[in-house]
């Protein structure tokens, strides 16, 4: 049997892959490629209540409870905003309610991205994060109501 | 030898040594500073007034006997003088220092307006004004049941004159406009509106937030009643501002905090009001920061903003030409008269995205809406992003704007 990655192994990788870039630029190009990578929230998703707002760019984001695990799509009109939230899908998208409550998401500050985290107020990064956590415990209060 | 010989000649490597902060670098690249519309940076003299205040002179005014009260009473008190002169107000007792202009409009929102407008009465302001001269109207109409009208834009971001004069009547009561925009640059003209309004016996207040830097202010030739001033977008400390106020209209307002300093005598049964400017300058006012506004304004009039103009103007044609060249980009403001504000857009590239990889390359721009969100639905965009430039920058800097933000769209698309 494969091992299922964890939240945290995803996040050794991410560090590992961001230690191989010695200027800004490279980690930029790197998150922008990311982003554009992203595959598209079809039209229908991107409405007001999917919303995440920041002051400057927008994330929408969806997420789905499948088999015990929360599954998260989104998309951003900025594209360094999207490759951010690429990667947080990478590290938390298939994993229980309560692994996603407790992750810390230490590699943001690790690749050097805290700052993106930090401006709460010129993007959505932050509110996302909070968005998918919520997102996490409201499907971990139904399966408790439901057992 | 050096000598600095500032007012003659405009040196602009010697006007960089007087700003320390220019030195450091920005992800290990060399700061270029371009968000000057937001916060210009401190020159030495600035910084050195902050400090020997607390230094050497530190105490609260008006009030010790002490020879650090009195010391310090004279400086800030020196302070209202310098800015009296400034912008040629006709008496030392018409400036009031505030927090900022945010505080300045929102002074003469909570007093003037709010005594002496009633239901129908009408504010006009115009479609390019900062949130800070568009929430504090709302709020007072929301009260006394005026209504706002909005000066529409035209494309270049002028204003559509025209639809301002069909808009005052006899209604209107108050004028309240952006002197210059800080979202476009564009350099209203408020002497039109000034005599115009005082003609259909309304009151004009302006926001000289992004003006006072650039132009020549004089209060009595504007006749404008009502003038507002941040002292950390002149070159000086944060925190400290100016309401100017015709004598006679701020000596029948009623005050707007009430507290210490502002009164005359205080008895259980009735307070009267100490006279002006002190009536609006509630409580301990911040000492410090007023003083070294005084040195803000002395290294400013030193240098010339005459000159300074010239310079800037260079820059901001400079920049336009270049911004203009790239393909894709759209300047947002083209209006005839500028201060040095170049808005653009690029064609399928968020705004945000262009201001961290031009972060990255050391160079700090402003995107997003700039506290002008009617504005930017009004050109059908969420935002921009801004190179404001001021006495420090250069055709270099520029330069170095124009390969990183070159380097950026290529990424980006
Ligand atoms: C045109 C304009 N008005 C008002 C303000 C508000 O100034 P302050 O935040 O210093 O009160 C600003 C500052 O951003 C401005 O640019």
């Amino acid at each position: 049997m494969t091992q299922i990655k964890t939240i945290q192994d995803t996040e050794e990788e991410i560090i590992d892959e961001f230690s191989l870039f010695d200027s800004w630029d490279e980690k930029y190009e790197y998150i922008i490629d990311m982003g554009k990578k992203l595959k598209p929230l079809e039209d229908e998703y991107k409405k007001e209540g999917n919303k995440i707002k920041g002051c400057q760019s927008t994330v929408w984001m969806v997420s789905e409870f499948k088999d015990g695990k929360v599954f998260y799509r989104a998309e951003s009109d900025a594209v360094i905003v999207k490759g951010l939230v690429s990667m947080l899908i990478r590290v938390l998208s298939g994993h229980t309610p309560k692994e996603i409550l407790d992750a810390k998401l230490e590699f943001i500050d690790k690749i050097g991205m805290k700052q993106h985290l930090a401006q709460t107020r010129s993007n959505g990064l932050l509110a996302m994060v909070k968005q998918m956590k919520l997102d996490a415990s409201v499907y971990s209060a139904q399966q408790i109501t439901k057992n | 030898m050096h000598t600095t010989s500032l007012h003659i000649a405009f040196d602009v490597e010697q006007i960089r040594r007087h700003f320390p902060i220019l030195n450091r670098l920005v992800k290990e690249k060399p700061l270029v500073y371009f968000d000057n519309a937001a916060t210009s940076q401190k020159p030495i003299e600035v910084i050195e007034a902050l400090s020997n205040y607390y230094k050497f002179y530190n105490a609260n005014i008006h009030r010790g006997i002490h020879s650090l009260a009195e010391e310090a009473t004279a400086a800030y008190e020196a302070t209202r003088d310098t800015v009296q002169q400034f912008i040629n107000a006709a008496h030392r007792e018409e400036i009031i220092f505030t927090r900022g202009v945010t505080e300045s409009i929102n002074l003469v929102a909570y007093t003037w307006a709010r005594t002496n407008l009633k239901a129908g009465d009408e504010i006009i302001i115009t479609g390019m004004e900062h949130h800070s001269n568009i929430v504090p109207w709302q709020m007072i109409a929301e009260i006394t049941g005026a209504k706002l009208k909005v000066i529409p834009v035209d494309d270049n971001g002028e204003l559509i004159m025209e639809e301002f004069h069909k808009l005052l009547n006899e209604k209107t009561k108050l004028v309240s406009v952006v002197h210059a925009s800080n979202s476009l640059g564009t350099i209203n003209p408020v002497k039109e509106i000034i005599d115009a309004s005082h003609k259909a016996g309304a009151m004009v207040m302006l926001d000289g937030a992004q003006s006072t830097v650039h132009l020549d202010i004089d209060v009595q030739e504007l006749d404008c009643d009502f003038f507002a001033i941040s002292s950390h977008k002149v070159y000086g400390p944060t925190g400290i501002g100016v309401l100017y106020g015709k004598k006679a209209l701020l000596e029948a307002m009623p005050p707007f905090m009430g507290g210490g300093e502002m009164i005359k005598e205080v008895t259980f049964e009735k307070t009267t009001w100490n006279e002006l400017p002190y009536k609006f300058e509630a409580g301990t006012p911040n000492i410090a920061d007023t003083v070294a506004f005084k040195a803000a304004i002395d290294f400013l009039n030193k240098i010339g903003k005459k000159q300074i103009r010239h310079h800037e103007d260079e820059l901001l044609q400079y920049a336009t030409a270049e911004l203009e060249a790239i393909n894709g980009l759209r300047m947002i403001g083209k209006a005839k008269h500028k201060v040095s504000v170049a808005s653009f857009i690029v064609e399928g590239v968020h705004p945000q995205d262009l201001g961290i990889l031009l972060d990255n390359q050391g160079v700090a721009v402003r995107t997003g809406h700039h506290c002008t969100q009617p504005l930017m639905n009004r050109f059908g965009i969420s935002g921009t992003v801004r190179a404001s430039f001021a006495m420090y920058n250069t055709k270099d800097e520029i330069d170095v704007m124009i390969m990183a933000l070159k380097k950026a769209i290529k990424l980006l698309r």
